[in-house]
């Protein structure tokens, strides 16, 4: 398969807000995002802006650092939100129901090197990454399907 | 109404997994009879952090352990109960699900009611289980996942005054010792390298503190700690030991400073209520943090109220308060009529308006 890529700089969160909000209204259930980045570089800040813009009814968006998963109801479909720092064993990512969620939800995933070979090919790769300035980010995106192409297309920052 | 009442309550919503008995002749104080908690921290502490209690199976499997040996440790059998109580949100559905599935049978089994707690209310009413404190008082959750202030007027009528709409402090902690190579979980391990570090050493941002409101943000900390340890790194090729205790010391200043101040404002608005009694509580692993503690307890003095911090083991995830709260709903006249759903979202206070989100608007969540 063929690999895409694209380097964005965010200036701003709102920067980020605007990218999150135009992707989050193309997504279908099945399709994954895989927030990667250092402590700090904006991942859950991309997935609160993109959920808080497809909820179904207004609720907090918490961080899933303790909880591991928060699920929501958006317009799009269901959404898992989750954060595998704390997952040691890959059993757990399948005890956690992560791979039918991967199917059947829109699943936007932190930390994801912790899938090991449950990371799908067919996955949205968002790799965020701190700058000299404090308030800005880059955002290094990569994909292999296709699908991809449509989603992103008018929505790359 | 029942003079005197003893209820059983299951707890598995977070990592852990608990039972307890509390009894409370009516008009007395609440006596926990017991508490059983089956900690992961201990057991995984080699892998250097909780493993969190993902598994429903793996909760299924303890819960029942845990309600008998609750009974047992109580020395009371399933005839002396007046009903029995379990967490349904919130919290991981698997966890939460596993709870109801099993109080369930005990209650079905036992002919007894089965009432449905939100684990939150647990939480605020841990100062009327350990002190028989009066409504309404003013609380703050602060814990790994959670950071609100609320007034308790009743087990199930919460107002919340604001809260943190991003990370929670204990996160922040977390993420603090995770950046400067510490153990977990990071508040113990940020609060003792702390001790021997400068607090005025970094600048570290008190975000919000211009706005106003009792709302805070924790998030911009950690990428304010990140840069300032970056910087340090690429100045001296490393970190002293005087370096990480200094970071952790402005920290934990900058966490103190934000709570201190939104507490100044949250009995502000609480004194407006002219509780009878007031009075402050602090519930949650982060009150056990001497800083954070000592700057709660300053505040709550210099603004005429009483502070509280009810003891850690039932500031933690407990069974104990479980039973407590099922124990008011009861004397309320809850009997568990109605149709018992496991909730993984369940806001404590549902007119406010949702906080969490990149401060545009405003569970466990």
């Amino acid at each position: 398969m063929e690999q895409f890529s694209h380097h964005a700089a965010l200036a701003s969160p709102g920067a980020t807000d605007t990218f999150a909000t135009c992707l989050g209204a193309r997504l279908f259930p099945g399709d994954v995002i895989l927030l990667e980045g250092p402590i700090g570089a904006g991942k859950t800040h991309f997935a609160r802006a993109l959920i808080q813009s497809i909820l179904t009814v207004p609720e907090d968006v918490p961080s899933p650092t303790f909880t591991l998963v928060q699920t929501y109801d958006t317009t799009r479909g269901e959404v898992w939100h989750t954060d595998l720092y704390r997952l040691l064993h890959p059993d757990d990512i399948e005890e956690l129901g992560l791979p039918e969620a991967m199917t059947d939800a829109i699943c936007l995933i932190e930390w994801p090197d912790r899938l090991g070979s449950l990371r799908p090919d067919g996955a949205l790769s968002l790799d965020f990454a701190t700058t000299e300035a404090e308030d800005a980010r880059t955002l290094t995106l990569t994909w292999q399907h296709d699908k991809w192409n449509e989603r992103l297309m008018g929505c790359l920052p | 109404m029942e003079d005197n009442l003893t209820i059983l309550a299951l707890e598995s919503s977070c990592d852990d997994t608990a039972a307890a008995v509390v009894r409370q002749a009516k008009g007395g104080p609440a006596q926990i009879l017991s508490s059983v908690v089956f900690d992961q921290t201990k057991l995984h502490a080699t892998f250097g952090g909780v493993v969190p209690e993902i598994a429903a199976r793996a909760h299924a499997e303890k819960l029942d352990v845990c309600a008998k040996e609750a009974l047992i440790k109580a020395n009371v059998s399933l005839f002396d109960l007046d009903a029995v109580a379990v967490t349904a949100g919130p919290g991981l559905i698997g966890g939460v699900l596993s709870g109801v599935m099993c109080a369930r049978g005990i209650a079905a089994g036992a002919d007894l009611p089965l009432i449905g707690v939100n684990h939150l209310a647990g939480h605020a009413l841990t100062p009327r289980l350990t002190n028989n404190v009066r409504y309404p008082y003013l609380m703050l959750l602060v814990s790994g996942g959670h950071c609100q202030f609320l007034i308790a007027h009743s087990s199930s009528d919460f107002t919340r005054l604001g809260g943190t709409i991003d990370d929670a402090p204990g996160e922040a902690f977390d993420k603090t010792a995770r950046l400067l190579g510490l153990t977990q979980p990071g508040g113990p391990a940020v609060q003792q390298e702390a001790q021997a570090g400068d607090p005025t050493r970094f600048a570290f941002p008190r975000p919000m503190l211009n706005k106003p409101g009792c709302d805070m943000s924790f998030s911009g900390l950690k990428t304010a700690l990140r840069r300032a340890r970056d910087e340090i790194i690429a100045q001296k090729s490393g970190l002293t030991r005087q370096d990480r205790a200094d970071l952790c010391a402005s920290f934990q200043a900058a966490v103190t400073d934000v709570l201190s101040e939104k507490c100044r404002r949250a009995i502000e608005i609480y004194m407006t209520e002219a509780p009878s009694e007031p009075l402050i509580a602090v519930a949650g692993g982060v009150a056990a943090n001497t800083s954070i503690r000592a700057g709660l307890e300053r505040t709550a003095h210099e603004n005429n109220c009483a502070f509280l911090a009810p003891p850690l083991s039932l500031c933690t995830d407990n069974a104990a308060m479980i039973a407590y709260c099922a124990l008011e709903q009861y004397r309320n006249g809850d009997r568990g009529k109605g149709e018992l759903v496991a909730r993984p979202r369940w806001p404590l206070d549902r007119h406010s308006p949702a906080m969490l989100g990149s401060g545009r608007k405003g569970a466990k969540a």
